[in-house]
């Protein structure tokens, strides 16, 4: 990062911590909105936050692993996001998967060479009932066949 | 907005804690309870482990440590509460109502040994070629609970690489039971804040920013992680090996340094009670396994109060009479965990470090100098080594800088465990050995010199120079014994005011090049401060940004490890405050006992100064050879 970035990026967090308050339970929604600004919480960026609450870089990165809609790294610009825990594996995520890796042409955990659309499993999305559940950006579908998903990617591509 | 305070604590993962009543006496105070039926009265907020302790009944724990905050994440110490649906975890219990507990029912049998097999069939590791073999709390328990087969399995490959990029910390985590313990200690206790769990679920694993090796991280290889450490994922980066080769080359003379606090604790790795001093047994056993000569590291000990004060003196005669922009206060330099934390975390105040090398570090300088004109070796084939409490020492040894006399300072930094390993493999069983010296030109040193092991020693040991210095009075005229107990004991951080008083003395010999007389302290008062353990550091630091009490002070001791270098993270395992006090009371007992307590009255110390550091403290020589400069660092990685 070049310094005139890190001095923005570091503004920006400092307006996070005075939005969302000087405490640990600022922590994810500071997060939250660094990763949707920027599509990643960039190592920069966790090492400031660390700083600005008084806590260790290990304790953001800790958190930043833990769930899956945080990442380090800039994705693709649209994340297509399968939902792989039990329920909806049962509900058919099989064949989901398939027709996503198909039509998309790359493999779960790839991101096209044009940098357009990121694959990835995430765990349950809350939707167990109306499985299987397929996350696009911020956007949720159920019910997912193999064909819904066809369909919901021309919409993206 | 939250206060700082409030932030900090219920710290990392600190449960529900019930505050304990400071009278148990009054109404609710105590509570009646019942273990496995025999029927008990506790204080209020005691959780069930301490209760089952306090009665002599055992239950087996693995992440529960004296020195940290519950967790209560490894489930081993399960007990059956009546009415309670589930088990609970006894370390994580406080007990706030009339509860019917048992600690050895079928179930609990059942779900430990459920536990224990979970454990196992993740846990990489022969026993046999393992550091931690015989002194391993998973191994305990398996035992404990007559684990002879594996139950769920056990991996065969190891799950991760090992992370050797340290020169003190090895990290091998296929051995780690996900205990946490090394996690609460580097973020509570030491407020560095190198490790915790990342990644989630089976993937879950304990690593460091970024997961990045150890050495790219700032990690203070202070060990306490180490000794808190219940199995052998983390362990001393060792240089035995290296050190039995050098013994048995005839080419090489190889010479060992004992640092104060190692003979405090070397015991307890034979079986000894914590606190049974071992000096002279251990110089017999250094000099039977094949090191050449044997010094004490309390003689450069004693230099460097003679040093670091002189230091004091000219930044305080500097900022009083010549009215000159000095850094005040004064931080001692001898925790090598100490100054990577400061260089890492507060880089702006290194001016206030003393330049005055660690003990450890001024031997070295000595040995491969001093030591080798005099007895005519050729310094490129001494090998220096240092048995050292402490794991930074590996990493001091190693800083680039340290080569002041030609050659690397010293070659190998030796923990008291490694040591005692050692020693094993000659054969020797430590508390056998009959009693030895150590070697000349060095000899024997001061009591202060030892006291340097103990959290408020090397201030101690300033104070008792200073005083008699400025004052004339003898220290003991001062203080009962020349004993300054405000300095001892193990209050995270210590404060002390010294009155000069208006009568002073005549400037000894050995400083007068450097101030005239001592009027320009009359009437002051001296302040100085003790901090152990890194996360006590910080507070002292963060009240010296906001220009609180501790920014008055002249001369603050800062040590990394709790406790001071006997509680450092090359020590036995386990080390827990009980330990410590013992040890502690072992080092001030043997200063107590010795003829010479102050260090400027070290015969040896006196000699040096005649006879190879001439220009005196603080001289030229003195200035390229016992004192050192520092490195901003600063907080970011790369
Ligand atoms: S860590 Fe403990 S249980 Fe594991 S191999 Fe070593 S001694 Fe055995
Ligand atoms: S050696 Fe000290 S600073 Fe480094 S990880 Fe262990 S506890 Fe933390
Ligand atoms: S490295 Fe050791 S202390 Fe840390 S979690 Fe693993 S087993 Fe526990
Ligand atoms: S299992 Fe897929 S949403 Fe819950
Ligand atoms: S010792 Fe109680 S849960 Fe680990």
């Amino acid at each position: 990062m070049l310094v005139l970035e890190k001095n923005e990026m570091t503004k920006e967090i400092e307006q996070l911590v005075n939005k969302y308050g000087f405490s640990r339970s600022s922590l994810l929604p500071i997060l939250q909105d660094i990763q949707r600004k920027h599509k990643a919480v960039p190592d920069f960026a966790q090492q400031e936050v660390a700083r600005l609450l008084d806590i260790h870089p290990v304790e953001v990165y800790s958190v930043v692993s833990f769930y899956s809609f945080f990442n380090t790294k800039q994705k693709g610009k649209n994340l297509v996001r399968l939902c792989q825990t039990i329920t909806c594996d049962l509900a058919g995520k099989k064949s989901v998967a398939r027709a996503l890796e198909r039509e998309i042409g790359i493999k779960f955990g790839e991101t096209t060479k044009d940098n357009k659309i990121t694959l990835e499993y995430v765990n349950c999305l809350g939707m167990c009932d109306q499985g299987p559940a397929l996350l696009v950006n911020e956007r949720v579908y159920s019910k997912v066949t193999p064909e819904k998903a066809v369909q919901i990617l021309s919409e993206i591509k | 907005m939250e206060s700082k305070e409030k932030l900090r604590a219920p710290i990392s993962q600190k449960p529900h804690v019930v505050e304990k009543p400071k009278d148990p006496s009054y109404i609710g105070g105590t509570i009646s309870i019942e273990i496995n039926e025999k029927k008990l009265s506790v204080p209020l907020g005691t959780t069930i482990l301490e209760a089952c302790k306090e009665y002599g009944i055992h239950v087996p724990t693995l992440c529960y440590h004296e020195d940290l905050c519950m967790a209560g994440v490894c489930r081993v110490c399960v007990v059956e509460v009546e009415g309670m649906r589930t088990l609970q975890a006894s370390c994580a219990f406080p007990i706030t109502a009339p509860i019917k507990i048992k600690t050895s029912t079928p179930m609990v049998r059942k779900a430990r040994r459920h536990i224990i097999d979970l454990m196992l069939s993740e846990h990489s590791g022969e026993c046999y070629s393992c550091i931690r073999n015989s002194n391993c709390e998973l191994q305990k328990l398996a035992k404990e609970y007559g684990v002879d087969h594996y139950t769920f399995g056990h991996v065969d490959k190891p799950r991760y690489e090992v992370d050797n990029s340290s020169y003190s910390v090895i990290r091998d985590m296929s051995k780690c039971v996900l205990c946490k313990r090394c996690v609460r200690t580097c973020i509570d206790l030491q407020e560095v804040g190198v490790l915790e769990s990342l990644d989630r679920g089976r993937e879950t694993h304990i690593g460091t920013f970024l997961d990045k090796p150890l050495s790219d991280v700032i990690c203070i290889n202070c060990g306490q992680c180490i000794n808190r450490c219940p199995t052998a994922a983390l362990r001393a980066n060792d240089p035995s090996d290296e050190i039995w080769n050098a013994i048995d080359d005839p080419n090489k003379h190889v010479v060992i340094q004992t640092a104060p606090s190692p003979r405090a604790a070397i015991g307890e790795e034979f079986g000894l009670p914590a606190g049974t001093s071992m000096t002279r047994q251990m110089n017999t056993a250094l000099k039977r396994i094949g090191f050449d000569r044997v010094f004490d590291t309390n003689t450069t000990a004693d230099l460097t109060i003679i040093e670091e004060g002189t230091e004091l003196v000219i930044r305080l005669y500097k900022a009083l009479v010549k009215k000159e922009q000095v850094s005040l206060p004064q931080f001692t330099s001898c925790s090598p965990g100490w100054v990577k934390y400061l260089e890492h975390y507060y880089p702006e105040y290194i001016d206030n470090l003393s330049s005055a090398k660690s003990p450890q570090q001024m031997f070295g300088a000595l040995i491969k100098t001093f030591y080798a004109e005099k007895t005519g070796i050729d310094p490129a084939n001494i090998v220096s080594v240092a048995v050292m409490p402490c794991s930074a020492k590996k990493f001091e040894c190693n800083r680039p800088e340290m080569n002041d006399s030609g050659y690397k300072d010293v070659d190998y930094g030796l923990t008291t465990r490694e040591l005692a390993q050692m020693i094993k493999e000659a054969g020797i069983h430590l508390p056998e050995m009959p009693k030895g010296d150590f070697d000349s030109p060095f000899g024997e040193a001061s009591g202060a010199g030892l006291i340097f092991g103990a959290t408020g020693g090397v201030m101690e040991a300033a104070i008792r120079s200073i005083v008699e210095f400025v004052t004339g009075k003898k220290a003991e005229d001062v203080f009962e014994k020349a004993n300054i107990i405000p300095l001892r004991g193990f209050d995270g951080i210590k404060y002390m005011e010294i009155p000069i008083g208006n009568e002073v003395g005549t400037v000894p010999d050995i400083l007068k090049h450097l101030v005239p007389d001592w009027n320009w302290l009359k009437g002051a008062t001296l302040k100085v401060a003790v901090a152990h353990g890194t996360a006590n550091a910080k507070k002292i630091m963060d009240d010296i940004k906001a220009g609180g009490k501790f920014s008055e002070c002249h001369f603050i001791e800062f040590m990394a490890c709790p406790g001071g270098c006997l509680g450092g993270g090359g020590q036995p395992i386990p080390t827990t405050p009980e330990i410590r006090k013992k040890r502690a009371q072992a080092i001030y007992a043997e200063d107590e006992s010795l003829v010479v307590r102050k260090s400027h009255e070290n015969p040896y110390v006196i000699r040096l100064y005649e006879e190879f550091l001439k220009e005196g403290p603080c001289g030229h020589k003195s200035h390229k050879l016992l004192h050192t400069h520092y490195i901003k660092r600063g907080r970011y990685i790369a």
